[in-house]
């Protein structure tokens, strides 16, 4: 059993990681029991038997029970097209809108949902076989009324939430503003002073930038703090 | 290709118009990511090439009855800008350009992992701004570094490069000269840590030997190709990492 | 068919941007008559005659010239010829689609063509070698490469910019033959105009509309001006309306902030 890489390498797709049995996790594949790697991406190693690939970039790919933010796209007879920052647009039924049975003949959909409509949602199913079923109706869930939407790669949502939170926690704090963050990459940000939601999206960009980078919650404090005192 | 030669392709130290030896390769230049609304881009300058490439996907195809159930299809489109070659081009697409966009694309799709993205697909576009000679095999060095910009999943990188003849000589790494008045051009790309040949193709006269040496030569250049699109790649990330911590 | 999900502004952001101008600011904080950040590149392309890379704010374009030898129109015999072709390429944006041109890779050749010939930059009937027979043509190729909104003044910049460093091979007439010459020259230039690009949303007038600004927008119009603060071309687009103020509104600004943006131009004859 051998490893290839140190640790926090940045590795390249093709890029052989280590050859015997270990447990891996991200996008690696396997050829006769040689680890390679499938993107651009930093791999971490532990206790020399497992090893992990955190990819630089990718498209965010649908799963059941993630919570995204969507735009309503197009209202179709039953329901809406919400695209959802992914290579599959999601279905939005009316059955997963609205609580009471309805006549969806009858409905005015653009009424409750029109195009151009933001939403937080979840996913309640996806095969690759057919789009991504999506609903509205759990709670914290529905249509977005005010805040700043920001995108970033999906793969580097893990890092707005933190360790156990820390950053999400970081942020609020430091900016009195409220989070949702999908894990299609989109973010909301939600606060009563509109600078302090500017410079909460001035902050996930620069998370987004240098995530790979030790260091960043005291960076992003830092960051916060003088620009705050700037202020 | 059998033209009138109006110039020696070899001179008496046996180094060709450019100055190079035979398994010589071109100064090459690839920089990444410079395009904002594709999802990977790389630009390459090979010699005289300059090449751009956008990687689009995987996204929602359209129209969407051409996609696959259970993998994602793989479009290229190569195409030569009308103020890229010697005479002024037609900007529509020639034949020409119909078929490199099929070999190219031939040449990079067995890199990619296109089980993982059914129904979606993959679109790469090529756009030649200056052209030299080996167009195609610069296009798949590029793409494939495009392809990895983008973040999508690849079995690993495909380099290219093609074989000439000039002069009863193999060469690596045809300019346009060589390519327009040699006796042969055989183009190649390889995913070259697994040695897999994705592209060839062949025109002119070789022999049997003459193959087996040119595909040597050219493995050997593809090798020299891959450490410059690998360094290229990783050359992103530390980039911010150095302006970063060098801002603290 | 092309993804429409681009197209689609939500309307959060719409809203954003409409409440921004109400105290006349903009998204991006730029003034109502800035344009975004300009850079020119000429030069890079040896084998053209002359060519330019723009990036206006996120918007990149690349225009080459080639200047050939050919037969003259019919009913222009002693001029030579100038062709603009503009193409709005899939690499560029999700939002362009791949095939043949469409109506606005079309409506964007001729706008930038006639900008240009109003203004006789190329002053075309000094590029005839034997009337009637043989003339030069200057082909004006422009294609995007990143599509950031506001494309018909980036390539109006990079068409300049490449036209007014444009070099190619003399030709000299001898006993009734055309004979190419090894001495580089410039184009002869006329007036050199400057494309400027006002949107109008809601009752304000913005100059270089970027891409969600131009989502938002209810008509747009495009002064071309040259240095004597004449329009050499005008183009409304877009399904909105203008009133009369509005227009002469647009025009003033136009005449006024093409000063600055002149600045940016390359100068004659140079690399």
């Amino acid at each position: 059993m051998t490893i290839y890489v140190r640790r926090k390498q940045v590795v390249i797709p093709g890029e052989p990681l280590a050859y015997g049995r270990y447990e891996y996790q991200g996008p690696i594949y396997t050829v006769r029991q040689r680890l390679y790697s499938k993107v651009i991406g930093i791999v971490e190693v532990e206790n020399k038997k497992k090893i992990t690939l955190i990819p630089l970039k990718g498209k965010y790919m649908p799963k059941e029970g993630d919570v995204v933010i969507g735009k309503i796209v197009d209202i179709g007879l039953t329901g809406w097209t919400v695209d959802i920052n992914s290579p599959y647009k999601a279905v939005l039924p009316v059955s997963e809108v609205l609580s009471r049975p309805t006549d969806a003949v009858k409905l005015d959909l653009s009424k409750i949902l029109d195009i151009g409509d933001l939403i937080v949602a979840k996913i309640l199913a996806f095969d690759y076989t057919r789009d991504p079923l999506l609903t509205i109706k759990e709670s914290k869930l529905g249509k977005i009324t005010k805040g700043t939407l920001v995108e970033i790669t999906p793969v580097k949502i893990p890092r707005v939430i933190g360790k156990k939170g820390s950053m999400i926690n970081l942020l609020k704090n430091m900016l009195q503003v409220e989070l949702v963050i999908g894990k299609n990459g989109r973010i909301l940000v939600v606060g009563d002073d509109p600078l302090m939601e500017a410079w909460a999206v001035m902050a996930i960009k620069k998370i987004e930038r240098e995530a790979h980078i030790p260091g960043l919650t005291n960076r992003i404090k830092k960051f916060l703090s003088k620009v705050k005192r700037g202020k | 290709m059998h033209s009138e030669k109006p110039i020696k392709l070899l001179d008496e130290n046996g180094l060709r118009t450019d100055g190079r030896r035979p398994d010589e390769l071109r100064p090459l230049k690839i920089q990444i990511g410079l395009l904002k609304n594709a999802d990977g881009s790389a630009y390459i300058e090979l010699g005289r090439n300059k090449i751009i490439v956008a990687v689009y996907g995987p996204r929602e195809a359209h129209p969407r009855h051409v996609v696959i159930p259970d993998r994602a299809i793989v479009r290229c489109r190569y195409h030569m800008a009308p103020f890229s070659v010697d005479e002024r081009k037609s900007p529509g697409f020639s034949r020409r350009e119909i078929e490199l966009s099929k070999v190219i694309r031939e040449a990079l799709e067995p890199a990619i992992f296109i089980e993982e993205f059914p129904r979606t697909a993959i679109d790469i576009f090529i756009e030649v701004l200056e052209a030299d000679g080996g167009t195609r095999t610069a296009s798949i060095t590029a793409a494939s570094v495009a392809l990895a910009d983008a973040g999508i999943p690849l079995k690993d990188l495909v380099a290219a490069t093609a074989i000439g003849k000039v002069e009863g000589r193999l060469v690596v790494d045809l300019n346009g000269l060589e390519d327009q008045y040699g006796e042969g051009d055989m183009p190649i790309a390889m995913m070259p840590s697994l040695g897999q040949i994705t592209l060839l193709q062949a025109d002119g006269r070789f022999s049997g030997e003459e193959f087996e040496k040119g595909l040597k030569m050219a493995i050997n250049a593809i090798k020299k190709i891959y450490r410059v699109q690998k360094e290229a790649l990783k050359k992103r990330y530390v980039e911010i990492s150095r302006e970063v911590l060098e801002s603290e | 068919m092309n993804d429409k999900s681009e197209l689609i502004i939500s309307k959060i952001k719409k809203e954003t941007i409409l409440s921004l101008l109400r105290k006349n600011e903009r998204i991006d904080n730029r003034g109502l008559e800035e344009y975004r950040k300009i850079q020119i590149t000429t030069g890079l392309i040896e084998k053209a005659n002359g060519s330019a890379i723009v990036k206006l704010g996120d918007t990149t374009v690349i225009t080459g010239i080639k200047i050939q030898i050919d037969r003259p129109f019919p009913d222009t015999p002693d001029r030579g010829i100038q062709i603009v072709n503009a193409e709005l390429i899939p690499l560029a944006s999700p939002i362009f689609e791949p095939g043949p041109p469409g109506e606005d890779d079309v409506e964007l050749s001729r706008v930038v063509d006639r900008g240009l010939r109003s203004a006789e930059i190329i002053k075309l009937d000094e590029l005839v070698l034997i009337p009637g027979e043989k003339v030069w043509a200057v082909f004006v190729d422009i294609y995007a490469l990143d599509y950031g909104g506001n494309i018909i003044d980036a390539a109006a910049l990079a068409s300049v910019s490449a036209i007014l460093t444009t070099k190619y091979n003399k030709a000299i007439v001898e006993d009734g033959e055309v004979k190419i010459t090894d001495e580089q020259i410039p184009l002869p230039i006329g007036s050199i105009p400057v494309f400027v690009t006002i949107a109008k949303i809601g009752d304000k007038l913005i100059v270089d509309p970027s891409y969600e600004e131009e989502l938002v927008m209810d008509a747009r119009i495009t002064f071309v001006i040259d240095e004597n603060d004449n329009i050499t071309g005008i183009q409304k687009g877009n399904p909105g309306t203008f009133t009369y103020g509005e227009l002469i509104e647009a025009k003033n600004i136009a005449i006024r902030v093409s000063k600055k943006l002149r600045e940016h131009l390359p100068p004659i004859h140079s690399e």
